[in-house]
């Protein structure tokens, strides 16, 4: 079972006390945009085999969104932090070259 | 390729079944073919048949990187059903449920289809609304379905406790054409007929690349050396995000984990398929007597074909509510597969970004069922490089379009 720390609470929480919000860090488009980007911002998906950044939602708990770095093959959680973060901490970023080098996703490999 | 008949089995019982030859052969890769299909699974062997058999298209390869039929094809729940709400759906679920019908004749293997009807339970007020208009729909498109009475229910199925306090019966969309099929005789018999029309199945052949020369496909890197082709279909479901990022596009796509079980085989107890989708759990029983048991899929990107152990425990908890029988069966096997899901839940046979790559993918939790028609439509689409009528409305763009397919709120598309 997935078990993350909520980057508020410091709770240990697992999957039952969570909601899985889908892909962290997309770059919001709107009025102005052009259509690609409006249609990648709005549906496309990075999707990777590997390292993840999501969002989570402490639902059963404090209630409040974080983000987590995560590998979609091995479950394994490299780091949670605030949702207020426009980038991953350096230290969790760090921490995923350590175990995964070579590892990709957007801009923040 | 020799045919199986009756006479066969009685021919090869009075010689020790000596004379029974491989199902399919298991050559090395040429250098090239007119077409690759990535992946062999239930809608890529599909996809490759029909390319033969409607389009006399052979010189094919159909690369698998594992074993033939062992990703989705082979961890689904067998159900074929095609009473969905949209036009486009319909369309091409129930092409698919019509092929099914012949299927065992048409591949001369026997996939043992058994039309032994579906029913979809309303359990609450706005089921029974959805799946009314459902069957309004379903009248309109020619594919027939009714709603039922929970009398009608308890009649089909007598092991149903209709009224439950938790989740009562109130009726349910009843499709008698719907049923089950084997789904790995699917895979083999596609597989064999493909073989036999010289087909080249390379099982073990994972693509690592593929390679493009001013935005036109030439070919495919695999383990086992590139290979060169003219046109590429990419089938392969949970995978399909790694292959399009091999080729250099994205998809509206999310790979997450849907999970299935089986109860230890009892005596037969119910000849027909359950699904309720408000407590998203599903059951019918196996010709071996095992209870197969589905749920609804995780929330979260997952490759890992495992999935959450609370997902399983919530559907079993409301289906042995409706179906107290099943409270002392044992679990007799638990398994995952990665399901590649759209916004809209309707799946994508369209063309991509690169010329001559076309792509299948996007059935979500539902793909069994279509195998012959996504075949279909899909080797329409790779033969004449435009979309046929069943995929015109599967196009990926239709997401930017605004076109969507949407059936995730209207009416049963759990599974």
């Amino acid at each position: 079972m997935l078990i993350f720390e909520c980057p508020y609470c410091g709770v240990l929480a697992d999957e039952t006390d969570l909601a899985a919000g889908g892909e962290a860090h997309l770059k919001r488009f709107g009025p102005g945009s052009s259509d690609d980007e409006f249609e990648a911002y709005l549906f496309n998906r990075e999707n990777p085999k590997g390292v993840h950044f999501e969002r989570w939602r402490h639902i059963n708990g404090c209630g409040k969104w974080f983000n987590a770095a995560r590998c979609t093959v091995t479950m394994e959680v490299f780091g949670t932090y605030p949702a207020q973060t426009l980038e991953p901490p350096t230290e969790i970023t760090n921490n995923i070259s350590i175990k995964r080098p070579g590892w990709k996703w957007k801009e923040f490999s | 390729m020799k045919k199986y008949s009756a006479f066969a089995v009685a021919r090869e019982a009075l010689r020790d079944h000596l004379g029974w030859e491989r199902a399919w052969r298991s050559p090395e890769p040429q250098k090239k073919y007119d077409v690759i299909i990535i992946g062999a699974g239930g809608h890529g062997l599909a996809t490759a048949y029909y390319l033969g058999k409607n389009y006399g298209i052979t010189n094919v390869a159909i690369l698998e990187k594992g074993w033939l039929g062992g990703g989705n094809t082979g961890r689904n729940t067998t159900i074929i059903r095609s009473n969905y709400l949209q036009d486009p759906s319909a369309a091409i679920y129930e092409k698919a449920r019509s092929l099914y019908e012949n299927l065992s004749q048409d591949l001369n293997y026997n996939v043992m289809f058994s039309p032994r009807g579906v029913m979809m339970l309303a359990q609450t007020q706005h089921e029974i609304r959805g799946y009314e208009r459902t069957a309004h729909a379903n009248a309109l498109q020619g594919v027939s379905t009714e709603f039922i009475s929970p009398q009608k229910v308890k009649k089909l199925c007598p092991i149903i406790n209709i009224d439950g306090p938790r989740y009562p019966v109130l009726g349910a969309l009843w499709q008698p054409r719907g049923g089950t099929a084997r789904h790995d005789a699917v895979a083999w018999g596609y597989a064999r007929a493909c073989s036999d029309m010289g087909m080249h199945i390379i099982q073990q052949c994972e693509v690592t690349g593929v390679n493009t020369i001013d935005g036109k496909v030439v070919g495919v890197e695999t383990t086992k050396g590139a290979i060169a082709c003219k046109k590429i279909g990419i089938v392969v479901a949970g995978h399909s995000g790694v292959l399009a990022d091999m080729a250099g596009f994205r998809l509206p796509i999310e790979s997450v984990a849907l999970q299935a079980l089986v109860s230890e085989p009892i005596k037969p107890c119910m000849d027909v398929v359950v699904m309720a989708n408000t407590v998203h759990g599903y059951m019918s029983q196996s010709d071996k007597g095992e209870m197969v048991i589905g749920g609804g899929a995780d929330g979260y990107n997952n490759y890992s074909q495992r999935g959450s152990f609370h997902h399983v425990e919530e559907t079993v908890r409301a289906l042995v509510e409706t179906f107290p029988i099943i409270s002392r069966l044992k679990m007799l096997r638990w398994w995952g597969g990665i399901v590649d899901m759209t916004g809209d839940r309707s799946p994508i046979i369209s063309k991509t970004p690169v010329k001559n790559i076309f792509i299948n993918c996007g059935w979500g939790t539902g793909g069994f069922k279509a195998i012959p028609g996504s075949g279909w439509a899909m080797a329409e689409l790779i033969a004449k490089g435009e979309p046929g009528p069943l995929a015109e409305d599967f196009r990926v763009t239709r997401f930017r379009e605004g076109q969507f397919i949407d059936e995730s709120v209207a009416a049963g598309v759990a599974h």
